[in-house]
């Protein structure tokens, strides 16, 4: 665990980035802190750094200075390697247009991060299916994922991000392609299956609809946190 | 995650069918043109193959290849078997003639004069007849696919359907009367005019007059003399050319190799379908991997080290590789072998498959090295792109 118990640690983290002559800063000092067992949104206008926050705090993309650190670990420190086998091992990912391998199916899906992480097959799709159970697609193991509606894949998306039992759930807007109710029921999947006293949840969203699910709401804008707002989550 | 990897490539079974297409075409074309060539080199030389029996030819020091004759005189033959080694050495006469066929008709067909004693140097297989008839009276053997083509007797009215020539039918070569009394198979020639076996002495009177008529000695050096040892000593005592019909056939090889089209042309052939294999299966896999570069970043971002993205990569490509080539290779020897019974010159032989394993290979690892290096480079951060 980091600093004061912190799952996420950021230090006036800056970023920018630099395409020839052009510089544009996405971060510009953020100090945030996530304890482990909060379920905190980003939220904010397009462009406002979210999405490059939750980028570094994942390990996969570098920030310019400040300090960051994840359960304690400096990732900027670590080599390439060291940093791909942290990802790995201690962060699940959730994305807005669910990023299921098309040829696999819902259960092969699932299994990805444990087979990355050498586990048997077997022993992957064992435990695939048990985390398929748990948001509810136990009978979906053998679809693939154009037979899946999209509350479906995202449900899928989900089990795939808790499989290896990772400390740190990143989501990008995983409810903004899904209508009212099926954001709601991922959602309630989201934070059932996955919340837990070892683990944080950072979901980056702009889909108001679902901000009474959050333990703390963070508001950015032009690569600052303007506002942090302490929440009841009331799902 | 080799099974992911070969899952991803052939998910896409449009690109997929579209790779081992490009591959199967270029191991195909590879194949072919390479077996075509190698069985039109096989024949320059096919006559030295169908003689069997001599181990050293003798010949004219200027000579360069089976077909360029520079004949000898005949007292060539009486020096050649007075140098120690040589245990038997027999005159051959090799010269193209007009031939008369019963139509009227004139063709030019490849005579082949044996020593009348022992008629070394006769067709490898017989299929009518014996070669002991040429010693009746006026006889030729004629070769099977001369006798059914070119020597065949069209009916005299136009159309209908040519006889092939048979034992008892006769010819005029050179205006002398020239009975067949056999069939003979022989290997395909470079020239493919028909082959007729006669005896040296008949041949001497079928060819125009001249001073010299003999073509070659063969020669049979005696035993545990070194062939190649024996030549050289014919070439020291004689002035004359000697080779072993290993080092005959080279010489042949070379000569059309250097001073023909022949390995260009061909060569072009093989090229373009490496080219456009490359082009292909290149342009194919790169498309691939593209349109599964969000998936290869989400693999990157859950964890997936640059090795095994870069080994899951080369998976998909050594199978496609692996089926291009079996199915191209198979398409090429299925060819061959319907083609069997044709005029075409088809000879697969190992070194060509080496050779189509070769190209495919290189072109597998061409299409592979721009995907590999766009997978390599890619951020996994793209994955929150959208």
């Amino acid at each position: 665990m980091g600093p004061d118990g912190n799952a996420v640690y950021l230090r006036g983290v800056t970023k920018t980035y630099v395409s020839g002559p052009s510089r544009v800063p996405a971060l510009r000092g953020i100090d945030l802190d996530v304890p482990a067992g909060e379920l905190l949104m980003l939220v904010g206008p397009s462009g406002c750094g979210k999405t490059t926050l939750i980028s570094v705090v994942a390990g996969i993309l570098d920030h310019d200075e400040g300090d960051s650190l994840v359960f304690g670990n400096d990732l900027r420190a670590m080599s390439q390697g060291q940093r791909t086998a942290f990802r790995g091992t201690n962060i699940g990912f959730v994305f807005q247009a669910y990023n299921l391998i098309p040829s696999l199916t819902a259960g092969e899906n699932v299994a990805v991060p444990l087979l990355i992480l050498k586990h048997s097959r077997k022993d992957a799709l064992t435990r695939s299916r048990e985390v398929l159970e748990a948001v509810g697609l136990g009978e979906k193991v053998s679809a693939l994922p154009t037979a899946l509606s999209g509350g479906q894949q995202q449900r899928v998306a989900i089990a795939r991000a808790l499989v290896h039992d990772p400390r740190l759930v990143v989501c990008d807007e995983p409810t903004s392609a899904l209508d009212a109710d099926t954001g709601r029921m991922v959602m309630e999947v989201l934070r059932r299956t996955a919340l837990s006293e070892n683990r944080a949840l950072i979901i980056v969203t702009h889909d108001n609809r679902i901000f009474n699910f959050a333990d703390r709401i963070v508001r950015m804008d032009d690569g600052r946190i303007i506002l942090v707002e302490p929440q009841v989550a009331t799902p | 995650m080799y099974r992911i990897a070969l899952k991803m490539l052939m998910g896409d079974r449009g690109k997929y069918l579209g790779l081992i297409m490009g591959l199967t075409f270029a191991a195909l074309l590879v194949t072919q043109q390479s077996s075509i060539f190698t069985g039109l080199m096989t024949r320059t030389y096919s006559f030295i193959n169908d003689l069997s029996q001599p181990d050293i030819w003798v010949m004219d020091p200027k000579v360069q290849y089976i077909d360029d004759i520079k004949p000898l005189q005949d007292t060539e033959l009486f020096r050649v078997r007075g140098v120690h080694g040589v245990e038997w050495a027999v005159p051959l006469y090799k010269g193209l003639l007009k031939a008369r066929l019963q139509d009227g008709n004139f063709q030019i067909v490849n005579v082949l004069g044996l020593d009348d004693a022992t008629l070394i140097g006769g067709p490898p297989q017989m299929i009518e007849g014996d070669l002991s008839d040429l010693r009746r009276q006026d006889a030729i053997i004629v070769n099977d696919v001369g006798a059914a083509t070119r020597l065949a007797k069209r009916p005299k009215e136009g159309g209908g359907k040519a006889t092939p020539l048979q034992v008892g039918d006769v010819l005029e070569i050179n205006d002398r009367r020239a009975v067949v009394v056999g069939i003979s198979k022989v290997s395909r020639t470079f020239q493919s005019q028909p082959v007729i076996y006669t005896t040296y002495s008949r041949a001497m009177n079928f060819a125009p007059r001249e001073r010299k008529l003999l073509s070659f000695v063969l020669v049979k050096a005696s035993d545990g003399l070194n062939s190649k040892e024996l030549a050289q000593r014919i070439r020291q005592n004689t002035g004359l050319a000697a080779y072993t019909a290993q080092e005959f056939k080279d010489l042949t090889y070379d000569y059309y190799m250097n001073n023909t089209g022949i390995p260009i042309n061909f060569g072009i052939a093989v090229m373009l379908g490496f080219l456009i294999g490359t082009a292909i299966a290149g342009q194919t896999f790169y498309n691939f991997t593209l349109e599964n570069l969000r998936y290869f970043g989400t693999l990157k971002a859950m964890g997936t080290t640059n090795g095994v993205l870069l080994k899951m990569i080369l998976v998909q490509a050594l199978v496609v590789g692996l089926l291009g080539f079996g199915l191209g290779v198979g398409a090429a020897a299925l060819f061959g072998f319907l083609m069997s019974d044709s005029e075409l010159a088809f000879r697969l032989i190992p070194e060509i498959l080496f050779l189509a394993a070769g190209a495919i290979s290189l072109i597998v690892v061409l299409s592979a090295l721009v995907s590999i290096r766009k997978v390599m480079k890619l951020e996994p951060a793209i994955v929150f792109k959208g």
